[in-house]
């Protein structure tokens, strides 16, 4: 007799392979060969894990249509299985399985909206934790604010594309009619936030992202300021910082301890309080 | 680095212990949230899905916490894969004993089935073979899991399409040494026993009378849908998209007859309905078990209202 192990392994390769007939110890009424019978589960895995894509990725499937969407997640499905049985950590790569999708080539944004949904969803999903208050820098001493360091929000995410893809995510989760998007309108680096309940999107200004992103690999402000700096010479500090915390994306700062033989004092204390007016 | 001048450590609310009454519940879907916590119904409890609240945080989170205050809540998995010939997932039962921590569930359940295979997980609750090898390997995977979370599982009757040729063991004698041998309790979902005696051509009023009720933690109604096999005979699908069926509401009375007053699950899963029909079939459930058994868990209850006013 076979084996538990055999048993289910080829339980589970005639599920995945519609071209394979049902594993011959499987029965039904009589001595029928219960092809609709054993379909019924390979229907049940590919259609849900179908659905729980359409769950995450809404716009993509507004953007292609629903036939087009169950035709290219089917694909997906055939391919990848989830992980674990948590769901909704499944199509964490479905933006890169799109780019590769022939039949989507042309739809050159895609691949970026998929990204922009996936980090709504994570952002979602991500732990809660309070921002700091607007005003809770302003006890800092000003010559030590280039020392700061920051926890960013545990939602934080960046997507930069090419695309308006922050546009088209808009009005397609928004609108019942969606607007024409100007898609030579250019693209841009989108913060994603859940300072709360809901899951915000904003397009950040030049130098964001470089700044942001130094901030969340624990650089201090002076050497994040640098590294926006470099990435965007009109990067606005007071701007970019305020509008961080505003935004709710600041959960918890510090101060590193002071870096040691710096030839200039002042080096890495950058004005936070100029408001650039 | 000093410390973050502001910790924010999210505080978690420790809940009371909150046992599931002899009443009936729904199992409870997002598109409900708000009306159950803006109208507080006279439900006895709710039941999820644990692998829907496996994120770190988000609303998922804040709801079911608002609604765990005000009302006793099961866990009923479906992710687990108990029936695997390989290794149980260490970090899904993580998962699982950190959500009974959190949520201090009433009842905590989960499926005779698997579910996980090398390439990953197929999300459906699939068949096993009733062999003594299953039997040894599921006993195994329920005392790991009993051990790991700390308490007394229900496990539920399955709903399959296919039969397999190994099984030599009947499915309730099968069940009745899984709660023997591992001292699980379990779940009867009565739905289930209809769609196996439909499907594998048997008599339902049968399964009903010899399964172990002395085990019975819970009950699980919910509707289903027809098709057909491939002989052309009905094939019913364990849907949990409408009402359910007339004839599963008088294996209900006949069940409950025998297992006497239990906490009754309206599973409706798929083509959710507005709350109000719900709540009605909720209702339903509960004149079923008074007419069945004469009462609906009346202590408890009372108890609780001369607490609450």
């Amino acid at each position: 007799m076979p084996s538990l192990s055999e048993i289910q392994t080829r339980f589970v390769t005639a599920i995945r392979d519609r071209d394979l007939p049902p594993p011959e110890d499987i029965v039904g009424r009589g001595g029928e060969a219960p092809e609709r019978r054993f379909g019924i589960y390979r229907n049940n895995v590919h259609v849900s894990l179908v659905e729980a894509l359409m769950g995450s990725y809404p716009v993509v499937q507004r953007l292609v249509g629903e036939e087009f969407f169950r035709g290219m997640a089917r694909v997906y499905v055939g391919k990848a299985l989830p992980r674990t049985p948590v769901l909704i950590r499944y199509g964490d790569d479905f933006a890169d399985f799109i780019e590769d999708f022939e039949p989507a080539r042309e739809l050159g944004y895609l691949p970026d909206v998929a990204r922009l949904e996936w980090a709504w969803n994570l952002a979602y999903h991500a732990a809660d934790r309070d921002p700091v208050a607007p005003q809770a820098l302003a006890a800092i001493p000003p010559e030590r604010t280039g020392d700061l360091v920051f926890d960013l929000h545990p939602s934080l995410q960046i997507v930069s594309s090419p695309w308006p893809v922050q546009a088209i995510w808009e009005t397609n989760t928004n609108d019942a009619e969606v607007r024409p998007v100007d898609l030579t309108s250019g693209g841009g680096d989108v913060l994603v936030l859940r300072p709360a309940y809901d899951v915000e999107l904003r397009l950040l200004p030049s130098g964001g992202a470089a700044f942001i992103g130094a901030l969340g690999d624990g650089l201090r402000l002076g050497e994040a300021y640098e590294r926006a700096i470099a990435a965007s010479a009109d990067f606005d500090l007071a701007a970019n910082l305020q509008g961080l915390i505003a935004s709710g994306g600041i959960a918890g700062f510090g101060l590193a301890d002071p870096v040691a033989g710096l030839d200039d004092p002042n080096a890495g204390t950058p004005d936070i309080n100029n408001n650039g007016e | 680095m000093t410390a973050t001048a502001q910790t924010a450590k999210q505080s978690t609310p420790a809940f009371a212990e909150a046992p599931i009454p002899a009443r009936a519940g729904v199992g409870l879907k997002a598109q409900h949230y708000r009306t159950i916590l803006e109208d507080e119904p006279d439900i006895g409890w709710f039941e999820v899905h644990p692998e829907n609240y496996m994120g770190a945080g988000g609303p998922p989170h804040r709801y079911l916490s608002e609604i765990r205050e005000r009302y006793p809540l099961s866990l009923h998995g479906v992710g687990l894969s108990i029936g695997d010939d390989r290794p149980l997932d260490e970090a899904h039962l993580q998962r699982l004993k950190m959500l009974v921590e959190r949520y201090k569930p009433g009842l905590f359940s989960e499926h005779l089935a698997w579910s996980t295979h090398d390439e990953g997980y197929l999300n459906d609750l699939l068949p096993l073979p009733y062999t003594e090898e299953t039997l040894a390997r599921v006993c195994e995977h329920v005392d790991q899991v009993q051990d790991m979370v700390g308490r007394r599982m229900l496990f539920e009757n399955p709903s399959t399409y296919v039969r397999f040729a190994e099984t030599d063991m009947g499915e309730v004698d099968f069940i009745a040494e899984l709660a023997r041998r591992t001292g699980c309790g379990l779940l009867f979902d009565v739905n289930n026993v209809y769609v196996q005696a439909t499907n594998h051509g048997f008599s339902a009023e049968d399964y009903i009378d010899a399964f172990p009720v002395e085990h019975v933690g819970e009950i699980h109604l919910a509707g289903h849908a027809r098709e057909t096999d491939d002989l052309g005979k009905p094939l019913l699908i364990d849907a949990h998209d409408r009402e359910v069926d007339r004839i599963v509401w008088d294996l209900y009375a006949r069940a409950i007859s025998r297992a006497g007053p239990v906490p009754t699950l309206i599973e409706w899963d798929a083509n959710v309905p507005e709350w109000p029909v719900l709540f009605t079939e909720a209702m339903r459930a509960e004149e079923v078990m008074r007419a069945a058994c004469g009462r609906v868990a009346p202590a408890v209850r009372e108890d609780e209202r001369a607490l609450a006013v």
